[in-house]
């Protein structure tokens, strides 16, 4: 079942390119057309470097900011808009995880007011109830009972993302979107969080939206993966193969870009750094970058097509075999 | 090794009064000339304050024992000339956060002119010419443009090769890059960690390349050392360290790693949390989260010994190389 369905969604920003007050107005194109499904209890990962619009399609999906233009879907009936009542009465189905956990967390209230919070907000629920409830959600993301007094200081990074995570959990929602949610932690305690994602999808049946720029964790956590690139997904498909055999010269550079432990694999350096977003390169935003780039991808922008093995690639040459070899 | 460029034997670091709250606690690491070591744990594992300490740039409450020479010379408690002369001449470092390391009023050009003037005595027209080859040597294309450019108008990776620029201003021998690519997208970090092969390959200086990124380690020094908790638990070449680890912590910490390739397995966390500072236990500081633990790693810290060719481990128990503690089946994670 399709639980959440965005349909060419875009977020522009308008700013001033030239200097001061009175400079030139130019429009940032942060998201520029992206569509996405993700189904009941799976996980969609979403993967680009800092600048694609990554973090501002995980808002949008939720209607914590409001769309230029595009829909959302979701469990069939179109999002209400952003600040409605009925939007609200949508918001505890969907909740967000933010990358660092002490930002999210106030630090003057002990962790488990914190906690049960949302039911406060949403008016679900007897204080006896929220307090049962909140005791049940903390030692399901492995949290102990006497925590709950605890302060944010008092607790360690790790621990700190499981009481961000317990939060998002009390109101049984369907969808959370994951903004970054490992990449503050340590190497051994990214592993715990990882693993207990994947414990609470397989238990409670939630799906993610997973944004990460760590494509090794993206791998490990989703069933598909979609690749941004300037405001525009460049590449969508199933998780193991998209990494696996990368098609789109962007995805294949990020792919070889990640150092390994083992043996050295061959590595398409790209050039330069990605362009500003305010000013996006005509045709594929990639070619200024793209080492296979032909007139044509300087003249026209190229739109996502079904590939053989039904991967979706936005890319002129994606179906040219010379292309595979050279890389 | 032959002689050492660097030689720290017995470093502590201490920021309160209590032993328990030791930062680096007798780390003992040597680095041949143009050797490329690397240096990864976790944070608060000592592994950036150990090269903070050598070079005396802690804090003044910060009391650092032990020694470090350079080529022989004391550096632990030499005088402030004598550091001097050492930093960023002979031993230069970079840091994570390029754009908070260079000064957002100045332009580029005169930032780095200033790096020349101290460490080369070039001025003028010779300084103009210095700067330009710098940044044409880190691969800054239009480089007489961006002299006249503000740290802000630049991209990160684009500030993160002046810094590597100002560094090599004055030909150390000895490059310290504390996680230079941490705040980098993939695409730009491994633009830079190609520069800063290509730089070694041209002018072999030797490097010290910490990181708590074992992939971004392995594949661009030829000898590592791991720490935890301010000790160094492993040291070894990097083939044999990431192939056959014989430290828990070590073998915990690639068993708990995701790859981009093979089957997907479930990763092996490693339970429980880093201790805090001011609670270390007395013995061996990993011994509360090793699956591998028995009494007396909880009462004795282990001494370092050696377990390979140039590979050394701090581990009460004898792990045979094939074996590893990763792998075992755990409680609660």
């Amino acid at each position: 079942m399709t639980l959440l369905e965005a349909t060419d969604l875009r977020r522009h920003y308008k700013v001033r390119a030239g200097r001061g007050p009175f400079g030139a107005k130019a429009t940032l194109r942060a998201v520029d057309g992206v569509s996405l499904k993700i189904e009941a209890g799976r996980t969609l990962g979403l993967v680009g470097e800092s600048g694609c619009g990554k973090s501002t399609t995980g808002k949008l999906v939720l209607g914590l900011i409001a769309a230029t233009a595009g829909t959302v879907r979701y469990a069939g009936n179109d999002m209400p808009p952003t600040g409605s009542a009925a939007w609200r009465a949508l918001r505890p189905r969907m909740q967000m995880v933010y990358q660092d956990p002490l930002g999210a967390l106030d630090r003057r209230l002990p962790v488990g007011v914190q906690i049960m919070e949302p039911l406060a907000i949403h008016g679900q629920a007897s204080p006896a109830e929220r307090r049962e409830r909140a005791a049940e959600v903390m030692t399901a993301v492995g949290l102990q009972r006497h925590q709950f007094d605890r302060y944010p200081h008092e607790l360690s990074g790790g621990q700190r993302q499981r009481v961000v995570l317990a939060r998002a959990l009390m109101t049984e929602p369907d969808l959370l979107v994951c903004d970054e949610p490992i990449s503050a932690l340590d190497v051994s305690i990214q592993a715990q969080v990882v693993n207990l994602l994947l414990d609470l999808q397989d238990r409670l049946g939630i799906a993610y939206l997973f944004i990460s720029h760590d494509l090794r964790v993206v791998r490990q956590v989703s069933h598909e993966v979609a690749v941004m690139y300037l405001g525009r997904i460049v590449e969508q498909g199933e998780a193991e193969s998209l990494f696996a055999q990368p098609t789109h010269p962007y995805t294949r550079a990020l792919v070889s870009a990640i150092p390994v432990l083992g043996p050295r694999r061959e590595r398409l350096l790209l050039q330069g750094d990605p362009p500003n977003p305010v000013d996006v390169p005509s045709g594929c935003a990639f070619h200024t970058r793209c080492p296979f780039a032909v007139a044509t991808c300087r003249a026209e922008a190229p739109v996502l097509q079904p590939t053989a093995d039904g991967r979706q690639v936005a890319c002129h040459r994606a179906d040219e075999p010379a292309l595979q070899v050279a890389a | 090794m032959g002689v050492p460029l660097v030689e720290i034997a017995g470093l502590t670091v201490d920021f309160g009064n209590d032993w328990r709250s030791r930062a680096v606690d007798g780390v003992d690491l040597a680095i041949a000339p143009g050797e490329a070591l690397g240096v990864v744990g976790e944070s608060g594992s000592g592994k950036s304050v150990t090269w903070l300490a050598a070079l005396g740039l802690l804090p003044a409450r910060a009391r650092v024992g032990g020694s470090v020479r350079l080529e022989g010379q004391q550096l632990v408690g030499a005088p402030a000339r004598l550091l001097e002369s050492v930093r960023g001449k002979r031993i230069a470092m970079i840091f994570q956060d390029p754009s908070s390391c260079l000064n957002p009023v100045h332009r580029i050009g005169r930032q780095l002119g200033e790096a020349l003037k101290l460490h080369r005595g070039l001025s003028g027209a010779a300084g103009e010419a210095e700067t330009l080859r710098l940044l044409d040597q880190v691969g800054i294309a239009d480089a007489k443009r961006r002299l006249s450019d503000y740290p802000h108008q630049l991209s990160g990776g684009l500030n993160q090769r002046v810094m590597i620029a100002m560094a090599l201003a004055g030909q150390p021998d000895l490059l310290v890059a504390d996680e230079p690519t941490t705040a980098l997208d993939a695409t730009i970090q491994a633009q830079i960690l190609a520069l800063l092969a290509g730089i070694r390959r041209d002018t072999g200086m030797a490097l010290v390349l910490i990181s708590h990124d074992l992939g971004v380690v392995a594949e661009n020094v030829s000898r590592v050392a791991v720490m935890y908790a301010g000790r160094l638990v492993e040291e070894g070449l990097g083939q044999d360290l990431f192939d056959a680890p014989r430290h828990p912590y070590t073998q915990g910490l690639l068993a708990a790693l995701p790859t981009l390739t093979g089957p997907r397995r479930r990763l092996a966390a490693i339970p429980g949390t880093v201790p805090e500072p001011g609670k270390a236990p007395a013995g061996c500081s990993f011994a509360p989260r090793c699956p591998l633990a028995e009494p007396r790693c909880m009462s004795e810290p282990p001494a370092s010994r050696r377990v390979g060719l140039l590979h050394r481990a701090a581990c009460h128990l004898q792990i045979e190389p094939g074996f590893s503690a990763g792998a075992l089946p755990r409680a609660a994670e």
